[in-house]
């Protein structure tokens, strides 16, 4: 008996032992953000603030540059994020419910698209994208990741679980292939599609290799870029740049929280199982 | 579940699933499978990001074979990748096998776990680069208060390496630690009951249902473990820009100043190409090893 008492304290301060370090590099970035910045190098260093100050988020908001990177991550994240959502439901779909020729050897196409990353590609892209005029330019930040592999097969997964009877039905009815799957199939497909949009939202908010190659233009800039080219080689003005990482993880952090049980639920039950 | 296979195939019903999949067939089509072709002409060209690439053959790849610095950026890849995927592999699980158990306030954990994969790499970099900094000395002065001497952190190259190794765990574990979560629930509920009434431990449970049951779940988290830890490239950097002396400048880092800073595309596409072969060749290689991490052998 009370070797498992021992045992179960044993687990929960493994547990608070790890929550702790998940959980303290961001804490302890987010508490410096409402430092002044004269306080920020202080010897010894403190966890809180002596004086809290809002200055940071206020000249952040501020800068006019500022407001455009975030404009900028929200128009590419969101449109991407519909087109990912639109037309990885229509391809996983079709791969499930309809047998057509090549469909095999398509299918096995778009999973090898998973062994060749942007990295490896990174020179071949760079120029397709420049010679379909999507260089410097949203375009090449929003179409050409929207197609995702990994999304195909997670709808085409879910769609496997929907019974074909479905479809019979609706064809018997009269109702043509696109109305069925319309008005029947995508209201079904609502949580494949929302783990989808989470996952788009996330990817595309975050990434930094796809716009490091595609856009020039200072003014286009999406937040990750403009981290990183913030983030000078010997001085680092970190004031701004604490700021600016808090509030670029707010986002996320908002769909994360609003979404938390279908994104934990969906990813569990219909993500990457063998 | 194929029935009606005849009848009234309707043009509809033959048209509509090539419509369907041509958006995602269209992108996969211009933005990999002709870049793959383009990438391999390139490699033998001495293109220079502008004018005609001129054919130059293998010139390429026997510079790269020459190229010391390619060389290095690969062997400090292969010594990051080396000593971080035993880790990238055994925490998430660790994460997995607690988030598994009836514990309270499972939810919020799971969530508190997760966390840190919803953050860009450029910001953990910049989170970690800022903590382990020596402007602003923070862990240098926990080390001093509990009695260790000071250390060179991001300047000492072997720190540095590990301490890219530690913000990598911590960023990536949350988001493997779901795959496990998955896989340690089609354990079925039976094969437990069945080894407690052969009077087996948890422990022996663990080691002889668990992991066995686990297997195809852990081999997936190794390749892609492997493969992201391979191309690491935003972390670094916003974290050390590659440096103390080149310690954590891994190959992609490599690849892409000397495509985008020196402009010499066409070398470049030549160790794009040996980087694919190695990525290639490391995953088949595990899962002949692994033998697909079928559950049985």
């Amino acid at each position: 008996m009370i070797e498992k008492k021992l045992r179960k304290a044993g687990t929960y301060l493994l547990i608070l032992f790890l929550a702790f370090f998940a959980l303290i590099p961001i804490v302890y970035v987010v508490l410096a953000s409402f430092k002044p910045g004269s306080e920020l190098f202080h010897y010894p260093p403190t966890l809180f603030p002596e004086n809290w100050t809002l200055e940071n988020y206020r000249d952040v908001f501020h800068r006019a540059d500022f407001l455009t990177y975030f404009k900028n991550s929200a128009i590419v994240s969101v449109l991407s994020t519909i087109l990912t959502v639109i037309i990885n439901t229509m391809a996983g779909y079709a791969f499930a419910k309809y047998r057509f020729r090549g469909n095999q050897f398509i299918f096995m196409f778009f999973i090898c698209t998973l062994m060749l990353p942007l990295e490896v590609l990174m020179i071949p892209i760079f120029r397709m994208v420049q010679k379909l005029g999507m260089y410097n330019n949203f375009l090449g930040l929003i179409i050409p990741p929207a197609a995702t592999p990994m999304g195909v097969f997670l709808v085409r997964q879910f769609f496997f679980s929907v019974p074909n009877e479905l479809n019979e039905a609706a064809r018997i009815d009269g109702a043509s292939e696109t109305a069925t799957f319309v008005h029947i199939m995508l209201p079904i497909a609502r949580p494949v599609m929302s783990v989808l949009a989470i996952f788009s939202f996330m990817w595309r908010w975050n990434d930094y290799l796809w716009p490091l190659l595609v856009i020039r233009d200072n003014k286009l800039f999406t937040l990750q870029l403009a981290l990183a080219n913030f983030n000078g080689e010997y001085s680092v003005d970190w004031e701004s740049l604490l700021a600016m990482s808090v509030v670029s993880m707010i986002p996320v952090l908002i769909v994360f929280l609003i979404f938390q049980k279908q994104f934990i639920k969906g990813m569990v039950t219909s993500g990457m199982k063998e | 579940m194929k029935r009606k296979k005849s009848g009234i195939t309707s043009l509809e019903m033959r048209v509509f699933p090539y419509a369907m999949i041509l958006p995602n067939l269209l992108i996969f089509t211009l933005f990999i499978a002709v870049p793959v072709v383009l990438g391999v002409y390139y490699s033998l060209t001495n293109w220079k990001g502008i004018g005609t690439p001129a054919y130059v053959g293998f010139a390429n790849y026997a510079k790269a074979f020459a190229d010391k610095r390619f060389w290095q950026a690969f062997l400090a890849t292969g010594k990051f990748t080396l000593f971080a995927l035993p880790i990238t592999v055994c925490v998430p699980l660790l994460l997995a096998v607690l988030m598994t158990k009836n514990v309270r306030l499972r939810g919020v954990f799971r969530a508190v776990y997760y966390w840190p994969s919803m953050i860009s790499y450029i910001v953990v970099g910049l989170t970690f680069k800022f903590i382990f900094g020596e402007s602003t000395g923070v862990i240098n002065y926990l080390l001093t208060s509990v009695g260790f001497s000071k250390v060179e952190l991001l300047t000492s190259k072997t720190n540095a390496l590990w301490i890219v190794v530690l913000a990598t765990i911590w960023s990536t574990s949350g988001y493997f630690m779901v795959n496990y979560i998955s896989g340690l629930q089609s354990v079925p509920e039976s094969y437990y009951e069945a080894a407690t009434v052969d009077g087996a431990s948890k422990t022996q449970q663990f080691w002889h249902v668990t992991i066995p049951l686990l297997r195809p779940t852990i081999f997936l988290v190794f390749v892609l473990g492997f493969l992201g830890l391979f191309k690491s490239y935003g972390l670094v950097i916003s974290m050390t820009k590659g440096g103390p002396a080149g310690a954590t400048r891994f190959v992609v880092q490599y690849v892409y100043d000397k495509a985008f800073q020196n402009v010499e595309m066409g070398y470049a596409s030549a160790l794009s190409m040996l980087l694919t072969v190695v990525l290639g060749a490391a995953t088949i290689a595990q899962f002949a090893l692994s033998k697909g991490g079928r559950i049985n052998d």
